[in-house]
């Protein structure tokens, strides 16, 4: 089994939801992203995305564009965050999902990055355009099933495209909690449980919400009927204002704890 | 399996060959296939199509002329010159074939707010039009740079009601200007139409825009006949995404005819400052479509440079993609200089004052006019005027 499914099973004994959090590699440089990295595990984040930078993320808003520019100028690429992926490894036992866009894999060769991923200890990608339509050009040169392909689910993917995208799909699924692009604020929690339900319908794959949501508040209610939430602008944030602040990881720690709490909730 | 056959729809997934695709977020994906079977159902009834003819003809003034540019033809002492006058098609350029017919389809798909990016403007201005003309809400994103260098459009489209989004991220040009509108689209796609302006972006968006901007040729390829007796020798056209040559290529493809295609080369390939995207790029996806782009070796788009704000893009239309792999179009690029250069040339002795992405196929034709024999015809596609353009020009020549 592997980490993802093994997280979400512990998860599950526990009666815990999974906290998933989103940074970018390498902002505000590798040496303190690793360093906030290793803060956040300690504080009992269940799951890392780690963000590869890239030009253009039309995906992201100001918040993760700013950080993806910070990072690039730090010349961080797919082979710095592999880099970086394995250093990790060393230090922490959570699932680690590399969260791209397509053109920096592509640029790697998708069959050499699936091997140096799985190498460097990464279990998991999730490529923000790349739609099942799409996505066969990359996985037909995987030699293996090894590496967890997360998806995107949209509030936007009616029911019957759901099952395709779901389908298409392993380690756990993740449900876009607004229509729009990463950031904080406008979230629709009873939207978003809706969406929720109507996935469960064909799927068996864990269900985590993500986009906008940045307060306690906000996981306490997508936990109570999602298995876990996704956290990225509200960490970057953070970041991007303490950036030259010695204490950076010590306040992102105290970040994970505030947000680990409210998934401890039992229904 | 059959190679792709060029000049036909894409594929199922809206693939030419190895390039297209949807290359986009879940979120846009519905969207995406929403707009592709309203296109492919609407696109070919009738009553859209009479609309849209109407409106192309009484509101647009086509068809736009076909000149020969006699004094040119004399003075380079080679092949004859016609010039295709998309400068005279309403707002002054190619661009209104496009935004005319997507906001047409706007209108049946029940959307009412438009959003388009824009680089030089036109694309903007034309949008900004459309949206004037049938009582939508308009929304333009335009780079801060290209804001700068473009001013005059910029109050356009403030005058014909259309909001300006300044767009600071990255460069501050086209790009980052495609970037923020499919930001702004993510978040708006129920009751928001994207009028993209190039044969660029996801599946439909390259054949729908080729599709309007056919009529530039099938327009062209009568009036040479009419006029000579005959199809002529070569079509040049600049290209920056590439509608515009798309548009006078594609009703020529099965005829034996050359094309070229010609790109910024900016200060120089050399330099690195160019926007000679399928001259000096490499396969990669960028704007939600498989196709050459500028990038360096890590996948990162890099910065395109061309004095034409139009043509300062490091993406180009897929289809383009495919037509440079078949060898159907061969592509050339002239630098910022010799645009200028043909820019005046025109000036002078046609008294058409060309838009700078235009003035790159004048140069070009006057490179080939001169190397080929009298009896020979080249068709260019005038695609916008220059007005525009003076600020720029004035500071380059002073």
């Amino acid at each position: 089994m592997n980490r993802i499914d093994k997280a979400f099973e512990d998860l599950k004994s526990r009666g815990e939801k999974a906290l998933v959090g989103f940074v970018t590699a390498g902002d505000p440089n590798i040496s303190a992203s690793v360093e906030i990295v290793t803060a956040m595990v300690e504080s009992g984040l269940d799951i890392l995305e780690l963000g590869v930078p890239f030009s253009d993320p039309t995906a992201d808003g100001p918040v993760i564009q700013r950080s993806s520019a910070r990072a690039l100028k730090n010349g961080v690429n797919l082979k710095t965050v592999l880099d970086m992926t394995r250093t990790l490894r060393k230090i922490a036992r959570i699932p680690i999902i590399l969260f791209s866009y397509y053109n920096p894999i592509l640029a790697y060769d998708s069959g050499t990055f699936y091997a140096d991923a799985l190498a460097a200890g990464a279990d998991g990608v999730l490529v923000v355009d790349l739609p099942p339509e799409e996505s066969i050009e990359m996985t037909a040169r995987w030699p293996g099933d090894a590496l967890s392909l997360i998806r995107l689910i949209a509030p936007t993917t009616p029911p019957e495209r759901m099952s395709r995208v779901a389908s298409s799909a392993s380690g756990f699924l993740y449900l876009v909690s607004r229509t729009g692009v990463t950031g904080t604020g406008g979230l629709d929690t009873d939207d978003i449980r809706k969406q929720t339900e109507s996935l469960r319908a064909v799927t068996r794959l864990p269900i985590c919400g993500g986009f906008g949501i940045s307060t306690a508040d906000d996981v306490a209610a997508i936990s109570s009927f999602a298995d876990g939430v996704v956290i990225g602008s509200a960490f970057e944030d953070l970041i991007e204002k303490n950036s030259d602040n010695p204490r950076l990881p010590a306040i992102i720690a105290e970040k994970v704890k505030t947000f680990k709490e409210p998934t401890k909730q039992r229904p | 399996m059959n190679p792709f056959k060029i000049g036909s729809r894409p594929d199922e997934k809206g693939h030419f060959g190895l390039y297209g695709g949807r290359y986009v977020a879940e979120t846009l994906m519905p969207a995406l296939l929403e707009l592709e079977e309203a296109y492919y159902r609407i696109g070919p009834d009738p009553t859209f199509q009479n609309e849209l003819n109407e409106l192309l003809h009484h509101y647009a003034g086509r068809p736009t002329p076909l000149f020969h540019a006699k004094r040119l033809s004399l003075r380079l002492d080679g092949a004859s010159i016609f010039l295709k006058r998309e400068d005279l098609a309403h707002t002054g350029a190619h661009k209104i074939n496009n935004t005319l017919g997507q906001a047409l389809l706007a209108q049946w798909m029940g959307k009412k707010k438009l959003i388009a990016e824009t680089g030089a403007g036109q694309h903007g201005v034309a949008t900004a039009t459309v949206a004037a003309l049938f009582g939508m809400e308009c929304r333009i994103f335009m780079g801060t740079e290209d804001i700068r260098r473009q001013a005059a459009n910029v109050l356009r489209m403030k005058l014909l009601g259309a909001e300006v989004i300044p767009v600071a991220s990255g460069t501050g040009t086209l790009k980052d200007a495609m970037n923020e509108a499919m930001r702004f689209w993510v978040g708006a796609i129920r009751d928001t139409f994207y009028v993209i302006g190039s044969v660029a972006g996801p599946h439909p968006y390259p054949v729908m825009v080729r599709d309007f901007q056919t009529v530039i040729g099938k327009e062209a390829r009568e009036q040479i006949r009419k006029q000579t007796g005959r199809l002529p020798d070569l079509l040049i056209a600049c290209v920056g995404g590439g509608s515009n040559a798309m548009g006078l290529f594609h009703a020529f493809i099965d005829d034996p005819v050359s094309m070229v295609g010609v790109e910024a080369a900016g200060k120089g390939i050399k330099t690195g400052k160019h926007a000679a995207t399928l001259g000096a790029g490499s396969v990669g996806v960028l704007h939600g479509s498989k196709s050459y782009v500028l990038q360096d070796e890590n996948g990162q788009i890099l910065e395109a440079h061309s004095i034409s704000a139009g043509l300062d893009y490091p993406g180009v239309g897929p289809e383009h993609s495919l037509l440079k792999d078949r060898k159907r179009v061969r592509y050339v690029a002239v630098d910022d200089a010799r645009a200028l250069e043909a820019f005046q040339t025109l000036c002078t002795l046609e008294g058409i004052i060309p838009a700078l992405e235009s003035s790159h196929a004048v140069a070009w034709a006057m490179v080939e006019a001169r190397r080929r024999p009298k009896n020979e015809q080249i068709l260019v596609n005038l695609s916008g005027r220059g007005d525009k353009d003076l600020g720029i020009v004035t500071s380059h020549l002073r």
